[in-house]
């Protein structure tokens, strides 16, 4: 994946990976989104979001045994979050942290980010030819990696219909699919990704070990 | 009506005299009628205090039986102005429609004896401020449906509005058990036997084959009397003789139409049955296409919009329609009079379906009902010739009892605890009251309990979010009052699987269509629905836009819709017809033909026997085995069998699961027969496939819904829907990972097992086979094989071209009808 003059590739677990930068990206963890239904009387979910993100996020980590890890934002699902962890989740999750440069991406949507758990917390981050962002910016942003809207997509494949969360770009900025364990997703042809993209917009959809590329007409993803 | 005596196993005693009150006795009198036999007897056993079985079929005066009891007593009723307004009788019912239904024909009788009786309904329809009202101003009758039950036993008030209940009507209750409907209906009842103990309960019923079980629903032992209405004129069957050759597979009956449009000419009024809802859609298409006589012939089936269905039964009752092409939607409800014939295209597979069906038709008692059976290919010949058999000799299939479900249970112990704290011993023993808990462990109740109040997850995360609290004298108790808003939301077994609206761009609702059949179709694609071929054009807003095509043929060929298993009973039947070479003279000649040729180039197996044949075609090695188990049971099998192949290095290639059949086809021959068809394979093989498959999900979706684990709905969804809803499959996964034991994981996979996999049954086949495996090891196809083979033509990948290895159909069905040159 060419954005912007950088080489990027898409990881089938959801994260995006920079060789050059040695920088893995991932977006939309929600972390404790289970425990935060719970709270607010939206029915008891397993407790192991959190634990099963983690997991996915160190089995990344070791696969690519990256520099630096940015995570884009919508990072706990809500206020407290950070709060709720299970013990060992957040010793797991400190002890990755202090392991590498790591980077929060905050802004106005996440206050449920504590500093305790260490790595920096930034609005915005300017590297080389990308900008990293949580919401995507309306209009045409060059460079721009953000997540925030969960992008999704259905393919026919001999017959039987998958629908997965994917990447969607075109070649001018990405849109991340949420990295969390609990996460939902919007299909790529729901009105929020109109206008973000120029012509050339494919999606790489998840598969099981690896990304799949498509092909995207006019938000129409059939 | 007539006053010949019925069949009773518990005679009246005839030193009791039932003695009806005069307004009702008068009433009788003033008609020049006698009360049937039956509706006394249901009086007599009512007053000696016992529960009630009727059995009896439509139109012997059996729903006025059931509530006669309640009418009597309340005509004895002193006349008060200043009476405390109680429930003195409620009555369930499987239909919202039937509820309202009953409630007309009841006001004529209770006006004309002049009791002063108020009869009101209370259904999903019914406004916020009637039900209101019915709480704290009870009507003497209310007639309702099970999840009405269930969400009126959840007020706090449930003990004060049933205290001083006298009587339950269970109507149709053979439609209503059997089903996680039935269980949380059975619950319910094991309820309201606690909360009012005077209560009697009368459960209505056409035949079943085991009274035993329905009469379980209704209370224990001897409580319970069963009463045998007089059993009407034997009905009148058919098999449609068709002068064009049979087909060899499908399920339209093209062929077969122009009789059955001329059978709808040369009578009044014609209920045309089919099975699915595509089926439906194609046979009132081609019989318009017939209509030269511009007859009104009317659409019914459960997707259309209910604006629409509600027209075609009002045209119904005011007698204006010749026919109406439906499905099971129209297998209970509303009495209709004038229907003089009942058309069952297709197979009929169970015989208490059809019988049901046949019975729609003069809804009289001492009228015959005329039926006219339309196989659509030769093994439905086979399955009609079976299912006439059995009616004449007035057998029936019997329903294989299932224990209860524990999400269900969940659901109702969730529902409790909203209505009024409780001791967990003593619900245990209520519960057990109910038939299909009868055998619930302590262990697994202990689970439910756990799991409503906590989640049950051995990560005690949630103590403090907790929905059920025990008080210090150790009662259960909701903790919260949003935990009774959001079960009351919740209530109910029927979850239906995801929707989307159709609707007519710029125009018109016409129904509703699975998610997933949409989702396969690109703008412009045509699909045949609520009587035309429409065009799709978009999905907007959660809704699919679709304008009129003036396509002949839709281009997508159907849509399933449900789809009902051929039982275990008349499955045997059949079996034993082809076994019995004298019995295929009532058979068309061209059905005696292949069953002769089959015998001599193959074999057909006797009753206990399992056939197998296997032979090469193109390339590929088929096996095809002929259980006669239903659909579902033969796609468990051939999933397992291909499993086991593939291990044994057979290289299979594919299988196709039919009613009947079974074909797996492979690249190398498949042997040794009795270890590929063992048991065993119901292991570890078993649990490794279900453990992926995409059906288990489907079930855990709709498991976890019930059992309240997740929402059917969220007040403020669609406002913020990505933020909430995610797919289940996920929580399906992260469950299996982290908590394997959980209750919702026992609890989906006995729902997968039964619902959609049939394992009891493939267990009980393979164990009835064992030893009797016949094996054919064929030249060519075989004459039986050849309808599941043109299936495997006919649902093959589109794009995959399936004539390379099968042949055209005509090849196909030449090979296989080759006379062999010497024996």
């Amino acid at each position: 994946m060419q954005v912007n003059g950088a080489t990027l590739a898409p990881d089938s677990s959801g994260g995006l990976w920079w060789a050059a930068e040695r920088t893995l990206v991932f977006s939309d963890l929600h972390l404790e989104k289970a425990s935060s239904l719970a709270r607010r009387g939206y029915g008891l979910l397993p407790p192991y979001d959190t634990r099963a993100t983690l997991a996915a996020i160190a089995a990344a980590i070791s696969r690519y045994a990256p520099a630096r890890v940015i995570c884009l934002g919508d990072n706990f699902h809500d206020e407290g979050g950070s709060a709720r962890l299970h013990p060992a989740d957040r010793e797991a999750l400190v002890a990755m942290v202090a392991a590498r440069d790591w980077i929060w991406l905050a802004g106005n949507h996440d206050p449920g980010l504590d500093g305790n758990l260490g790595g920096q917390i930034v609005e915005e981050l300017h590297l080389g030819p990308l900008v990293f962002r949580h919401e995507p910016l309306p209009g045409i942003q060059p460079g721009e990696i953000a997540g925030h809207l969960h992008p999704k997509a259905s393919v026919t494949v001999t017959g039987a219909q998958f629908t997965r969360r994917c990447f969607a770009s075109d070649g001018h900025r990405v849109v991340m699919p949420a990295f969390g364990a609990f996460t939902g997703g919007l299909d790529l042809s729901h009105k929020a990704f109109r206008g973000l993209f120029r012509a050339g917009l494919h999606a790489w959809i998840l598969g099981d070990r690896t990304v799949h590329r498509f092909p995207v007409r006019h938000g129409g993803f059939r | 009506m007539d006053d010949r005596p019925g069949q009773l196993p518990f005679m009246t005693d005839q030193s009791l005299p039932v003695v009806l009150p005069p307004a009702i006795a008068d009433w009788y009198a003033a008609r020049g009628w006698k009360p049937h036999a039956h509706q006394l007897a249901v009086v007599q056993q009512a007053q000696l205090g016992r529960s009630v079985l009727l059995i009896a079929p439509t139109g012997g005066g059996k729903t006025l039986a059931g509530f006669l009891p309640a009418l009597a007593e309340l005509a004895h009723r002193p006349p008060s102005k200043r009476r405390v307004a109680k429930l003195h009788t409620l009555y369930i019912s499987p239909l919202k429609a039937l509820a309202a239904d009953i409630a007309r024909n009841l006001e004529t009788p209770v006006a004309e004896m002049g009791l002063q009786v108020r009869i009101e309904t209370r259904t999903g329809d019914t406004s916020q401020a009637r039900r209101g009202r019915q709480r704290t101003n009870p009507p003497d009758l209310l007639l309702t449906t099970p999840e009405q039950l269930a969400l009126m036993l959840s007020y706090r008030d449930a003990h004060r509005i049933f205290g001083d209940l006298q009587y339950v009507v269970l109507d149709e209750l053979h439609a209503m058990t059997n089903s996680k409907r039935g269980d949380l209906l059975s619950l319910g009842l094991a309820r309201l036997h606690r909360l009012a103990p005077a209560a009697r309960f009368i459960g209505l019923s056409a035949t079943v084959a085991d009274p035993g079980r329905l009469r379980r629903y209704l209370g224990e032992g001897d409580q319970v009397a069963t009463v045998m209405g007089r059993a009407g004129a034997a009905p009148v069957l058919d098999i449609l003789a068709s002068a064009v050759r049979i087909p060899w597979a499908g399920h339209s009956a093209r062929h077969a139409l122009p009789d059955v449009y001329d059978a709808i000419r040369r009578n009044k009024t014609v209920l045309v049955f089919v099975n699915t809802r595509s089926q439906a859609e194609v046979v009132f298409q081609e019989l318009w296409k017939l209509n030269d006589d511009n007859l009104p012939i009317a659409l019914h089936h459960g997707s259309l919009d209910l604006r629409q269905r509600r027209k075609v039964e009002a045209a119904m009752v005011a007698g204006t329609l010749r026919a109406i092409v439906c499905t099971s939607t129209l297998d209970l409800g509303i009495d209709w009079g004038g229907v003089d014939l009942v058309v069952q295209i297709g197979a009929p597979k169970g015989i208490a379906r059809t019988v049901q069906r046949i019975g729609r038709a003069n809804h009289r008692i001492d009228e015959q009902s005329r039926a006219l059976l339309v196989p659509a290919n030769r093994f439905e010949v086979l399955e009609c010739h079976a299912a006439i058999g059995a009616i004449a000799e007035g057998h029936m299939d019997a329903e294989e009892p299932r224990p209860g479900e524990l999400d269900v249970l969940a659901q109702h112990v969730l529902g409790v605890a909203c209505a009024a704290p409780f001791r967990a011993d003593d619900l245990y023993a209520e519960v057990r009251f109910a038939a299909p808990y009868a055998d619930l462990t302590r262990a697994d109740f202990d689970q439910v309990l756990d799991f409503v109040g906590t989640g049950g997850y051995s990560l005690r995360q949630y103590e403090r979010y907790r929905k059920l609290r025990q008080g210090s004298d150790g009662r259960w108790d909701v903790a919260h009052p949003g935990v009774s808003r959001q079960y009351r939301l919740n209530v109910g077994t029927i979850v239906e699987s995801p929707m989307l609206r159709v609707k007519l761009r710029r125009g018109r609702n016409l129904g509703e269509v699975e998610e997933w059949f949409i989702e396969q179709l690109v703008p412009g694609d045509t699909f045949a629905f609520a009587g035309e071929v429409l065009r799709f054009e978009g999905i907007r807003d959660m809704v699919a836009e679709v304008s009129r095509s003036r396509d002949p043929e839709p281009k997508v060929p159907s849509y399933q819709g449900g789809k009902f298993p051929l039982s275990t009973f008349l499955a045997s039947r059949v079996r034993k017809l082809l076994a019995d070479p004298a019995a295929w003279s009532t058979l068309p000649a061209q059905l005696g033909d292949w069953l002769r040729i089959q015998q001599r180039k193959s074999t057909l197996p006797k009753v206990d026997q399992l056939l197998v044949e296997t032979f090469p075609r193109g390339q590929r090695h088929f096996m095809v085995a002929y259980p006669f188990e239903g659909r579902l049971a033969h796609q468990t099998l051939g999933m397992l069998l291909t499993r086991r192949m593939h291990r044994a290095g057979l290289r299979p290639l594919g299988f196709l699961a039919s009613e009947y059949a079974v074909a797996v086809w492979s690249l190398k021959p498949a042997t040794e027969f009795d270890d590929l068809f063992s048991e065993d394979m119901l292991g570890d093989d078993l649990d490794a496939w279900m453990a992926e498959s995409n059906l288990v999900k489907r079930s855990f979706r709709n498991v976890a819904i019930i059992a309240g684990l997740i929402d059917r709905r969220h007040p403020g969804q669609e406002k913020n829907r990505r933020q909430v809803t995610f797919s289940s499959d996920i929580i399906y996964e992260v469950l299996r990972k982290f908590e394997p034991d959980h209750i919702l994981l026992k609890a989906t996979w006995a729902d997968a097992a039964r619902g959609l996999l049939d394992v009891q049954r493939l267990a009980d086949t393979l164990a009835r086979v064992r030893g009797h495996i016949v094996h054919r090891d064929l030249q060519q196809v075989s004459p039986l094989a050849v309808p599941v083979l043109l299936d495997i033509g006919r649902e093959a990948a589109p794009g995959r071209d399936i004539d390379e290895f099968l042949g055209s159909a005509a090849e196909l069905i030449e090979d296989a009808m080759q006379e062999p040159e010497q024996d």
